[in-house]
């Protein structure tokens, strides 16, 4: 099965698309020519990997979890270390490689929003690296519940914009990310964290975090002899660290691939975050996706414990995979999720982040119909320091 | 049903150049639906030309705070999709001014392409105007509206290239939006308004040669629109307009206060 998505149209199936100002049309056809042109020169591929190594710590460590695999008693499982990542999580393979995209294209002026902090500290990190302006529109509700990345981010010199329109959470700081976007169209580069957003955002930002996936490839290979898996897990929000483990293994048909979204208090109440599994398709930050919204086409509010999956909408070619039924998504509650940290830090000495919990969690589904000869990789996104308040509280 | 004698195409027939068309935005339901449809009928009568009337959105990432705020007055005291059309049919039945329903394609989607451009067309809508839509993304709407006979109005901004501009001509009905100044929407210093818009309108005035030409963004006074719109067909104001019924909504005579300002808006001082 070949996989050559999106088209050049920016559409993965009926998902995706440029649905955005006529303003900000000249500056994507931009940012797209200076992507394609970038992608394919050999001078910006060993820049960006130079960086990714020397900086960011890669490739990260492919652990083969033995004491979760004998909690178990199935098939082996496998941990791809993005949590050993700089800043700890996989949001630093993304920042670097838009950055480096930034400078090339002369732009000097960095904006970018985050929900959690982490995408907003990973560009704050590569705004430091490269001695750039950066500022970062973050929900003022969010920047209560997430006070230590606010002033991580300001000790490296960034400014953090609160914003108080709307739920004051990451939908609405992507509004006004996108406000000072169309206002300062020139000079401004805007870095999205995740798979979301117009063409061609949605295709830049997995490209750089399909390093996830290619690393998993060769390291697998190594400890056993294969390259592909029978089973791969990921956590789902935007979808970022998903697509970068996913998309190097989409046409090895073998491969049984599951994204983990946040159910909240469950996918049946009205605090959830559970996208694919509740959503209907809409039009939400640029881009044709599944979302969560009412009747009216109002979008909801999302809920989830992780901030990081706490997102109505989710990316176009997740969509796609969902209705094309290539990649399975299940809906993982708070409380599961709570009981994923837990094992995971009892059995590997791993505390993993709230959201990576949620793919720890489907294992209690997923191991007893595994076999002991097959192998589970689970994309370990981010390390879970930056969630022990949440973690402490809910225990 | 086809509409023969679309009400925008006859506005801009009938024009003869003395004075320039003036178009205002209102969010559907604000200050609340009843008064839109007073607002609008009052609007006829003090020298309005053309209404956009918004259809509020959760997110609107094109808009200032100003329509924030009004678009979310709007959605918390329950405006509908069916209502913002009774709003229209309301209208109807006591006037004939050119109505354009404006707003994010979100809302539109969910409520059907196919209903919406049915209902539209039933109640006397005479176009529409979606933001997030750019002529790539036409295709979604474009067949439907068509079927309909309800023209869509596309934008160009300055950074808008020659070309483009002239495919964006080929492709709207009615009028072209001309996007004065890049940013979102909402009232700007006249001056800062005028600097960079002069070389914009010359581009504007050689590429868009197919449609009437009206420009808004940023406009909030007579001499505003008389200096931005000089080689225009007309101007469209809006968030001045929202911010004035802000100001005086709920006194006593707040309409009235409103529609003074729409007649400084297109005459100039009383």
């Amino acid at each position: 099965m070949k996989y050559d998505l999106p088209t050049k149209e920016g559409y993965y199936g009926d998902f995706g698309g440029k649905f955005v100002p006529e303003i900000l049309i000249p500056v994507l056809e931009e940012l797209e020519a200076a992507y394609e042109d970038a992608w394919n020169d050999d001078i910006f591929q060993k820049e960006y990997h130079q960086l990714l190594n020397e900086y960011v710590g890669r490739p990260t460590k492919l652990t083969y979890a033995n004491r979760l695999t004998d909690h178990y008693g199935k098939a082996k499982i496998y941990l791809k270390r993005e949590d050993l990542c700089h800043t700890g999580a996989h949001k630093i393979n993304n920042a670097i490689g838009q950055i480096l995209l930034a400078q090339r294209m002369g732009k000097d002026r960095i904006i970018a929003e985050t929900g959690a902090g982490q995408h907003g500290v990973a560009t704050a990190t590569a705004c430091a690296k490269f001695g750039v302006d950066c500022i970062v529109y973050m929900g003022a509700e969010d920047m209560e519940r997430q006070k230590l990345n606010v002033e991580r981010m300001r000790l490296l010199g960034t400014e953090v914009r609160p914003v108080t329109s709307g739920s004051q959470t990451l939908k609405d700081a992507t509004n006004e990310a996108i406000r000072d976007w169309v206002t300062n169209v020139e000079d401004t580069f805007y870095i999205i964290g995740s798979v979301v957003g117009p063409h061609p955002y949605p295709k830049m930002v997995r490209n750089f975090h399909r390093v996830i996936g290619d690393e998993t490839r060769k390291q697998l290979a190594e400890a056993e002899g294969r390259e592909a898996p029978d089973y791969l897990l990921a956590c789902v929000g935007g979808g970022s660290n998903a697509i970068g483990i996913f998309y190097p293994y989409i046409e090895d048909e073998s491969v049984q691939m599951y994204g983990l979204e946040a159910a909240g208090l469950g996918a049946d109440t009205d605090k959830t975050a559970a996208t694919l599994t509740i959503g209907q398709p809409g039009v939400l930050h640029g881009s044709m996706s599944y979302l969560l919204h009412n009747s009216e086409g109002q979008i909801q509010l999302a809920h989830s414990i992780s901030a990081g999956l706490d997102y109505p909408g989710i990316g176009p070619e997740h969509s796609y995979l969902h209705k094309t039924k290539r990649v399975k998504y299940k809906a993982i509650t708070d409380d599961q999720a709570m009981e994923g940290v837990k094992l995971l830090s009892e059995t590997e000495g791993i505390i993993p982040a709230l959201e990576t919990a949620h793919a720890i969690a489907y294992l209690e589904e997923l191991m007893p119909k595994t076999s002991k000869d097959e192998i589970v990789v689970l994309n370990c996104s981010g390390r879970g320091d930056k969630d022990m308040g949440t973690i402490s509280r809910n225990i | 049903m086809i509409q023969t004698e679309n009400r925008i195409a006859q506005l801009f027939e009938r024009h003869d150049g003395s004075e320039k068309i003036m178009s205002l935005f209102l969010t559907a339901g604000y200050p609340d639906p009843q008064a839109t449809v007073d607002l609008i009928l009052g609007f006829e009568e003090n020298g309005v030309d053309l209404v956009e009337l918004g259809m509020p959105f959760s997110d609107p990432l094109a808009d200032g705070p100003t329509i924030q705020y009004s678009s979310n007055v709007a959605i918390e005291q329950g405006i509908t999709m069916k209502k913002i059309l009774h709003i229209v049919e309301q209208v109807r039945e006591k006037s004939q001014i050119p109505i354009i329903l404006m707003g994010y394609i979100n809302p539109v989607l969910r409520y059907g392409v196919e209903a919406f451009c049915r209902d539209a067309a039933n109640v006397g809508v005479d176009g529409l105007i979606i933001p997030d839509i750019p002529i790539e993304e036409s295709g979604i709407l474009k067949e439907e509206a068509e079927k309909k006979g309800l023209p869509i109005i596309y934008l160009v901004a300055p950074n808008t290239s020659d070309e483009r501009m002239r495919k964006i001509d080929q492709q709207s009905q009615g009028f072209v939006y001309c996007v004065s100044v890049t940013g979102v929407t909402g009232a700007r210093e006249g001056d800062e308004v005028a600097k960079s818009v002069q070389k914009f309108i010359d581009r504007v005035k050689k590429n868009v040669t197919k449609n009437p030409k009206m420009v808004g963004f940023g406009i909030k006074s007579h001499e505003d629109a008389q200096r931005i719109a000089a080689d225009m067909d007309g101007f469209i104001v809006g968030s001045a307009l929202i911010d004035t019924i802000r100001e005086h909504y709920p006194e006593e005579g707040w309409k009235d206060e409103v529609f003074a300002f729409v007649r400084r808006l297109k005459y100039g001082k009383e």
